[in-house]
């Protein structure tokens, strides 16, 4: 039987707002634990949430940018659970009103677009941090948890697509052009690093065909979009297994753990949650109205897909545009600067998405990190263009580069990179060896090509290969038609 | 020295005839003689006391005057989080705990330089009628200490009856501030919810909860809600409006308005003695020219089953942050889990226990619909009841319970039927509308009767008219018989 | 109608541990007291919406802005036990 994967996918994003969800604490994750808390964050009697506008604003501008409609009203809702790390033993998030629903996010994989329906997108807080310690640290085996408040109650964002994604690829990538949506919104530092972006994801599987969903296993803990791709391949092959062999499903909570790379259930007390959502009394209901809405509308910024069309527009084709748009941070705004100073988009973006993306994963470095100016890459392409170098010498000029040895053209000269391309001086060399191969030149003559690459060969060696290839072919074509 | 009401003792602490001192120290020898018997108080806080006394004759000496509570004893109920002072909302589970920071209504107090006694008893968590579902003990009513005091703000109440304090904060959910008024036979008004910030009110049911002051007279109440009211960005359901003008026509009298009689809060259950006090105030207040007619709140019936499922949900999620982690008592366990399940079972009195588990199974799966969305349907049609209800009266008027103080350990084993006595109190925390009880006279047994004044939201200058107009009209002027002991 | 209630599972969403006697206890008075609520299913409320609120106020925000938060050693001192700065508490169970 044929097995169809049926994924929907959980993101939450923290907003990088100065201070808190509900409070005046200060959100910063470098603080000493326990430092930035308030009678609010840590739920000390009497305390009252009031909400953050500058979240609600961004929540606006999240929903827009994912396509969906803005509820013209839209509530708090208490979700009531007890974990020693959610203060208030309730979370303050959305039910069935949230801002933002009914979205989508097309996302481009191997040249092909699929588009992922958006549920909805709801505003909440974050919980507090727990540290296990004693036994060794693991959690089974803690002596003890440590708690820090700091993170309790900072602004989250929960992303929530319908169950519309069918490979672990494609969770993958629509995480990844989920995050640059979000990173262009310029509303979360979303560093998958460190946690400002995570990610859950509910997963089953139907004989493909089926419309019925399978019974939903919830996997938490994916720290990376590679976590994410290995969890869900990992998730897939042990539910279809199960399934081969006649097992039922059980609907449950499994955790990654990446170093095994496996999926774990979870064991709790507590059978199916029964979160108790209730209208929050200490809050009264987010209006957004049209004018608003328009307002926020108005000052989005060019959103990745709009600027992955004005790539194609360069003439990129849309794979390119999409690595550059959501590739390594950095490499679009070199991109469009080199491409402001004259220089080919193509060849730009070939070298930036090829070469420098290459080079930034082996050195695990970030293009902030390195010495490459777009006008590098005008004088890179440039001297490509005018054969002053081969395309494997550009290959090094631009490690060169990116290692800080200076301009291209600095690090040609000093590597000895420098292609001849001066006509004058190649003719001299195709001259010695077609007057050290006479035959050949014959041969060609009479329409034997068999000895062009020879001589093509022999010109190379004879200028320790720094020669134009194009025009040392240039050169015998002419003498051979003589 | 006695100085029967805040505006008494404000106007005297003006023209130097008394200080600050004398009458904090005057309050705090009340207490110490009477607290063995009535128990008002859970901490009094005697050093605090004087020297904000002292405080406040030194700005009356500087020529500095920051209000009519600068130099006045207050008493603050103690589910009221005062910077400093244990805080226990009379639970185990809160034992100990000093807050960290002052509600707003006590930091609007203190700026005008209040004198802050102490921190009165309530039911725990002011979930009760009686004030006996103290974890530290119950308070007992002066006009006859084998009765309730009513509550759960009873220890406020009190602490004013007996002279202990001027004033005391109390918090009213289902009546909590004006049924032990009326049974301690001292004014007690609750606000238009989010006129008075609850930022610091240790949260019982949110939705219902407002701050509210009781007082010896009307005058003083109109006094302390001008000093509490007002809008708090700390606090989202806060009023953003202008704060009304409370004494419009306060001294006018009830020539002109139109008084409506609630129908259904009379008869069964409804103690004769109270009957007859509550029908010769109408009477009373008729004769001084109001319009009296009958009005219906038909929804009134269910609007204490509304109210028995909304305030325990609410209460079920505000009690759950008391888990041991962070502040307050803590039962050991292996697990978190086992720790915070030994630490809520052993540091909740039955009440409170009983009313979590209510909300709980109201709020959990299955049952919502039925029980906790039905019931915030019935709170729009009391809504729907008194706008209509409005539209022939200016103000309603009632008892303010349908007995006067039961006595102890009556009802305590019969949960409901002390819910049952809440009845003309409930409907108001329900539409949010402002409320105040005025004593109009004893029982036969020497105990207090009150009467009610219910007004539209934000119509509390109308509520403070008439109940002016109560106060004159009956001149309730009687102490409790104990008090002459030690005056 | 009788009230049929899991009071045991009550008792463990909130965090009641509770011996059988007292579960047993709670359960005859929440029935006696849920007959009397139940009354809110014989009203009427056909095309009632709901309250949530006795407000009709709408977006109460505060502004972005970061306000001082407590010392720390004044909040730990009321815990029941922290250590190097972080609250402490007993390892949770739930994972394996
Ligand atoms: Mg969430
Ligand atoms: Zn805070």
């Amino acid at each position: 039987m044929n097995w169809e994967p049926v994924i929907g996918i959980e993101v939450h994003v923290e907003l990088k707002t100065a201070s808190k969800m509900f409070c005046g604490c200060r959100v910063d994750f470098g603080s000493e634990p326990n430092t930035n808390v308030c009678p609010v964050c840590l739920a000390l009697p009497g305390a009252l949430p009031v909400p953050n506008e500058q979240a609600i604003e961004w929540i606006v501008q999240i929903g827009l940018a994912l396509n969906c409609t803005i509820s013209p009203q839209s509530l708090f809702h208490r979700k009531n659970y007890f974990y020693a790390d959610l203060p208030k033993n309730y979370q303050i998030s959305q039910f069935d009103i949230p801002v933002c629903s009914g979205g989508f996010l097309d996302v481009v994989l191997d040249g092909e677009t699929v588009r992922v329906a958006i549920n909805r997108v709801h505003q909440e807080e974050d919980t507090g941090k727990s540290i296990h310690v004693g036994g060794g640290g693991r959690i089974h085996s803690a002596e003890a948890t440590l708690l820090d408040f700091n993170r309790a109650g900072v602004p989250l964002v929960e992303v929530v697509t319908e169950p519309d994604i069918h490979s672990p690829a494609q969770a993958r990538a629509y995480a990844q052009q989920l995050r640059s949506v979000i990173e262009t919104l310029g509303v979360s530092d979303a560093k998958l690093e460190e946690g400002s972006m995570r990610f859950d994801a509910n997963v089953s599987i139907r004989p493909q065909g089926d419309q019925e969903l399978g019974a939903k296993v919830e996997v938490k803990n994916m720290n990376s979009f590679r976590s994410l791709e290995r969890a869900l391949a990992y998730e897939i092959v042990r539910q279809t297994e199960l399934r081969e062999d006649g097992q039922r499903i059980p609907q449950e909570t499994r955790h990654w753990d990446e170093e095994a790379g496996i999926t774990q259930g979870m064991r709790s007390k507590e059978g199916s949650s029964d979160y108790r959502y209730f209208p929050e009394p200490d809050l009264v209901p987010i209006v957004v109205s049209d004018e608003q809405r328009e307002r926020i509308r108005s000052t989005l910024p060019e959103l990745p897909h709009e600027r992955r069309a004005r790539y194609v527009d360069f003439g990129l084709d849309s794979h390119a545009a999409w690595v550059l748009v959501s590739g390594e941070d950095g490499l679009a705004g070199l991109f469009e600067d080199a491409v402001g100073l004259g220089a080919d988009p193509k060849q730009v973006a070939k070298w930036l998405t090829g070469e420098t993306t290459a080079y930034l994963r082996r050195e695990d470095a970030t293009i902030e990190s390195r010495a490459l100016t777009a006008a590098h890459l005008v004088e890179m392409t440039g001297m490509l263009a005018a054969g002053k170098l081969s395309a494997s010498a550009a290959k090094e000029v631009l490690t060169g580069v990116l290692d800080g040895e200076g301009s291209p053209g600095e690090v040609a000269t000093a590597r000895d990179l420098i292609q001849m391309s001066d006509g004058a001086a190649i003719e001299v060399e195709v001259d010695a060896v077609l007057d050290s191969n006479p035959d050949a030149l014959e041969k060609i003559r009479s329409g034997d090509m068999k000895p062009f690459g020879f001589l093509v060969g022999q010109v190379m060696r004879a200028t320790s290969g720094k020669a134009d290839p194009k025009v040392v072919n240039e050169i015998l074509r002419n003498r051979a038609s003589q | 020295m006695s100085y029967h009401s805040l505006s008494d003792a404000s106007a005297a602490l003006r023209d130097g005839s008394v200080t600050s001192r004398e009458l904090t120290d005057a309050a705090l020898d009340r207490a110490s003689k009477t607290e063995a018997e009535l128990h008002a108080y859970l901490t009094l806080d005697h050093d605090g006391a004087r020297q904000s006394a002292d405080a406040a004759d030194a700005a009356f000496a500087a020529g500095r005057d920051s209000g009519p509570f600068q130099g006045i004893p207050v008493a603050i109920k103690d589910n009221l989080v005062t910077r400093g002072i244990e805080t226990t909302a009379a639970s185990q589970i809160l034992a100990g705990y000093i807050p960290p920071y002052d509600g707003t209504a006590v930091a609007r107090l203190k700026a005008q330089g209040a004198v802050i006694t102490g921190k009165t008893n309530l039911d725990e968590f002011a979930m009760g009628s009686s004030t006996e579902n103290s974890a530290f003990g119950p308070t007992r009513n002066p006009w006859n200490t084998n009765r309730v005091p009513g509550g759960s703000s009873g220890g406020s109440a009190v602490a004013v009856a007996a002279g202990s304090a001027l004033v005391g904060l109390g918090s009213d959910t289902g009546g909590s501030i004006r049924q032990p008024a009326a049974l301690c036979g001292v004014v007690g008004m609750k606000p238009t919810y989010g006129l008075v910030s609850r930022y610091g009110l240790i949260a019982f049911a949110s939705s219902l909860d407002q701050i509210g002051p009781i007082t010896r007279t009307v005058e003083d109440s109109v006094a302390a809600l001008e000093t509490l009211a007002g809008h708090d960005p700390l606090d989202a359901t806060s009023y953003r409006g202008d704060v009304p003008d409370f004494r419009v026509g306060f001294d006018d009298g009830v020539a002109g308005l139109t008084i409506g009689v609630v129908r259904q809060l009379s008869g069964e259950g409804f103690e004769a003695g109270v009957e007859a006090a509550f029908r010769r105030t109408v009477d009373l207040l008729s004769e001084a020219g109001a319009r009296v007619v009958e009005v219906s709140l038909p929804s009134l019936d269910v609007s204490l089953s509304a109210y028995y499922l909304i305030a325990p949900a609410e209460c079920s999620a505000n009690l759950a942050r008391f888990d041991g982690v962070r502040y307050g008592l803590r039962h050991d366990g292996p697990t978190v889990e086992e720790m915070m399940t030994a630490t809520r079972a052993d540091g909740f009195g039955p009440e409170v226990i009983r009313r979590i588990l209510l909300g709980t199974y109201a709020l959990s799966a299955g049952y919502y619909d039925a029980f906790y969305g039905q019931a915030q349907k019935v709170r729009t049609k009391v809504i729907q009841d008194f706008e209509a209800a409005y539209e022939q009266a200016d103000v309603l008027v009632s008892p303010t319970a349908p007995t006067t103080a039961f006595e102890v350990g009556s009802k305590t084993q019969e949960p409901l039927s002390m819910y049952l006595s809440d009845i003309c109190t409930i409907p108001s925390n329900l539409a949010g509308d402002p409320a105040i009880s005025v004593p109009v006279g004893l029982d036969d047994a020497g105990l207090p009767i009150g009467f009610q004044v219910m007004a539209p939201a934000l119509g509390e200058a109308v509520m403070f008219r008439v109940a002016r107009a109560v106060e004159r009209a009956v001149a309730f002027e009687q102490r409790p018989p104990m008090l002459e002991v030690w005056s | 109608m009788p009230i049929d209630i899991d009071i045991a599972h009550v008792a463990r969403l909130a965090r009641l541990g509770l011996s059988d006697e007292e579960l047993s206890g709670y359960q005859a008075q929440l029935g006696v007291i849920l007959d009397h609520a139940a009354r809110v299913q014989e009203f009427d409320t056909e095309g009632v919406e709901p309250t949530a609120h006795p407000l009709s106020m709408v977006n109460a925000f505060r502004p972005d802005e970061v306000r001082p938060s407590l010392d720390r050693r004044e909040v730990l001192e009321q815990s029941p036990a922290h250590e190097d700065g972080y609250f402490r508490v007993p390892p949770h169970l739930e994972t394996q």
